[in-house]
């Protein structure tokens, strides 16, 4: 074995899958942070408040499309992060293996109803 | 071991239990990485209910009327603070994890540092957010 532990030159062992969760949680996370940006801008600054104020903001083009994208990051940000939280807690394979079931499932039905309401408009 | 008079008895921990974590004292960041954690955990709950607040805005105005009223209930205020305390602690703990990765102030006490940070910017932000709230 290569015993040089740090830097470029070091030997990197394992699977190799942890990385691509790690990046996808980052970009994911910058993606729903700007969404919570303009969301909480638009709530403090915004003059118009009513149903129309909001429906036109959130239907206009721009907002739409980073609403959509906001829905199916979430999606993936949640499950990485939720997973990570059962892998680490909970001993049982069963009880673990129910709960990721459960978090696809809680996950894919939230992003449905989200999505179907955003295209609709 | 050898323990130096001056030094004061502190209990030792190894594999720690629940039973252990009244006991614990967790330093800043650590508070921060599990208040992290928490927040992230109550947002993929209390995900269907944000989910029906961005729905009722691209529905109808019945539906954004119906979502209004409850929202005026003070009850439900106090979850919707909680929820925006979420947000916020895990939109700024999280971009100290992205700094973290950039080896920005990575050492003890740079840690201590920016999790006070955090924590600071967090709870200013969700004071603002709940004055806009209950106003």
């Amino acid at each position: 074995m290569n015993n040089i532990k740090a830097g470029t030159e070091r030997v990197v062992t394992g699977a190799h899958y942890g990385w691509k969760g790690w990046l996808a949680q980052r970009v994911t996370g910058v993606i729903i942070f700007i969404w919570v940006a303009v969301m909480a801008l638009h709530w403090l600054f915004a003059s118009d408040l009513s149903f129309a104020g909001w429906n036109a903001f959130m239907g206009c083009g721009a907002v739409k499309t980073l609403t959509l994208f906001t829905i199916l990051a979430v999606v993936y940000h949640a499950w990485i992060g939720v997973r990570d939280i059962w892998m680490d807690y909970v001993k049982s394979a069963r009880v673990r293996m129910f709960l990721h079931v459960f978090t696809i499932l809680w996950l894919l039905g939230c992003a449905l109803y989200g999505i179907g309401a955003v295209l609709a408009i | 071991m050898g323990q130096s008079p001056q030094k004061a008895q502190r209990a030792e921990f190894r594999n720690i239990g629940i039973s252990d974590l009244r006991n614990y004292r967790l330093p800043l960041a650590g508070k921060v990485s599990i208040l992290h954690r928490i927040s992230g955990l109550g947002l993929f709950l209390f995900l269907p209910l944000i989910m029906a607040l961005i729905v009722s805005v691209f529905t109808s105005e019945q539906k954004f009327a119906t979502a209004h009223s409850i929202l005026t209930n003070p009850l439900v205020k106090i979850i919707l603070l909680g929820l925006i305390w979420a947000i916020l602690h895990h939109a700024v703990a999280g971009i100290r994890y992205i700094l973290i990765d950039l080896h920005y102030k990575v050492s003890k006490e740079g840690g201590h540092q920016t999790a006070l940070v955090v924590l600071i910017i967090s709870l200013a932000l969700t004071a603002l957010f709940a004055v806009k709230l209950f106003a």
